[in-house]
């Protein structure tokens, strides 16, 4: 008797199984077509850094303190200023970040006072060299505008 | 005699052209239906809907170099391709696809295809033996001892059928089931058919499946155990042929099926007309059938293969062949 109840509930099973991908089968597919659709990441994705838009004057809001060349532990933040006459504290001119050192930890963005760097959302990287991915901050955020 | 020759080398092109067409479209098919039980796509760039994606397969798999590695037995690691492509297209000459649509009208069609069906899993033992490699040759073990197993209820099955036809002859056996859907052997609701056939054609399609080397018994090609099982050794269009074998036998099978189960070329309701279309309707319901058998099972293990068979499907397919005969003395 065992014998045939556990043919009986095998084949049941089976077909419950068959009953379940088939529903799978007319459901509307989930996965991203990736190259010709791109979802929007989440506000909390940690992309590479990148320079914030100081929306009064349109430039960016570094101070050029270096507290995120300190903070970084790989060392791959390289910021450079200069004095300008008529203009209060220092003028970023230089802001390189090496992205092949970069862990993503965020050291930098928690260290600024006044918020000018933030992770970004770009997330398509790729690039033929390893010099490719050492990024120009200042010169990104000049392109974007 | 002119008029019989030209209508067999057009019957030849005819079914090399649709076994090619088949084993190359149901790739995609395969592929398509993989896709969709997983909520993806599938081949969607080459062509519309990816429908070129098997041409480009076949181009990509003719250009590659035909390698054959050291150590391997040269003649049958050539051959064994062929041993198991050839029987498979050997099967289609009996085939009705239609009332008079058969390159062949043989009397012992089905033994003929039988007898076919056990020849291509030597194609697959020698090709695994030859390119010796210990997966090839474990995956061929496999498959004959599967094989072994899975031809007796299937034949078991069909030997009850062939009691209640009386015919071997396949255009005979679906001209019996004419005249709607209640007259087909999958569910006859006459007297001279024993009441066990649903349980006959559930066991005819589990070895069928099993004969194909289908999932969930797809022991020659293992690939989660036995990199590719028999094929490990195979590129290029050795590996291609192989597969065009495969998908050809599962047409086979399909077609086999439809015709001692679902009627052939009969249609459903008696007052649509008879027509190769619904032939092929049935036939790819089937194989759409084992498609998505094979995207809902994971692989059986081989112990409990060999338990299904020797333990279920050979008893209830004794147990149906005697019944069979016992209904077919009473009435």
């Amino acid at each position: 008797m065992a014998y045939f109840n556990e043919i009986f509930t095998g084949t049941k099973s089976l077909f419950v199984g068959l009953g379940i991908t088939i529903k799978e089968f007319f459901k509307p597919v989930v996965t991203v077509q990736y190259p010709h659709e791109t979802i929007t990441m989440s506000a909390r994705f940690r992309g590479h850094i990148e320079l914030t838009r100081d929306l009064d004057t349109g430039g960016n809001k570094c101070i050029v303190c270096g507290m995120c060349q300190k903070a970084c532990p790989s060392g791959c933040i390289t910021v450079e200023g200069e004095k300008r006459e008529g203009v209060k504290g220092k003028v970023l001119t230089v802001y390189r970040l090496d992205f092949t050192k970069c862990s993503l930890c965020g050291m930098c963005v928690e260290s600024c006072k006044p918020s000018a760097i933030d992770f970004s959302k770009d997330y398509n990287l790729a690039g033929p060299s390893r010099e490719a991915y050492v990024f120009d901050l200042l010169k990104r955020l000049e392109e974007q505008r | 005699m002119n008029n019989e020759l030209i209508r067999l080398l057009a019957f030849l092109v005819g079914i090399i052209a649709f076994a090619a067409l088949n084993a190359a479209y149901l790739v995609w098919v395969e592929r398509k239906g993989a896709a969709h039980f997983q909520r993806r796509i599938g081949p969607k760039e080459v062509g519309p809907y990816g429908l070129l994606q098997p041409l480009a397969d076949g181009v990509k798999l003719m250009t590659k170099q035909l390698l054959v590695p050291d150590g391997v037995d040269p003649i049958l690691f050539k051959i064994a391709p062929i041993m198991l492509l050839v029987p498979a297209i050997m099967s289609f000459v009996t085939i009705p696809f239609g009332e008079h649509l058969a390159a062949r009208n043989i009397d012992l069609g089905l033994l003929m295809i039988f007898a076919f069906a056990s020849v291509n899993v030597l194609g697959l033992l020698l090709g695994a033996w030859g390119s010796a490699n210990k997966y090839a040759v474990i995956a061929a073990a496999r498959v004959i001892s599967q094989n072994i197993a899975y031809e007796i209820p299937m034949l078991l099955t069909t030997i009850a059928l062939i009691m209640a036809t009386s015919t071997m002859n396949l255009n005979e056996i679906v001209s019996q089931q004419g005249g709607g859907i209640w007259n087909w052997n999958l569910i006859r609701l006459t007297w001279s058919a024993s009441p066990l056939t649903p349980i006959a054609f559930l066991i005819f399609f589990t070895t069928m499946l099993a004969e194909t080397n289908r999932a969930p018994f797809d022991m020659a090609e293992a690939e989660s155990e036995l990199v590719a099982g028999a094929f490990t050794e195979y590129s290029g269009m050795g590996f291609g042929v192989f597969f065009m074998g495969e998908y050809a036998n599962i047409v086979i099978g399909a077609a086999l099926t439809t015709i001692l189960f679902l009627g052939g070329w009969q249609s459903p309701l008696p007052f649509l007309p008879n027509s190769v279309i619904w032939f092929l309707i049935k036939m790819y319901a089937i194989i759409f059938t084992v498609v998505w058998i094979r995207w809902t099972y994971p692989r059986t293990q081989f112990y409990n293969l060999l338990n299904l068979s020797w333990k279920i499907l050979i008893p209830f397919s004794l147990a149906n062949l005697i019944v069979t005969a016992g209904w077919l003395k009473v009435f």
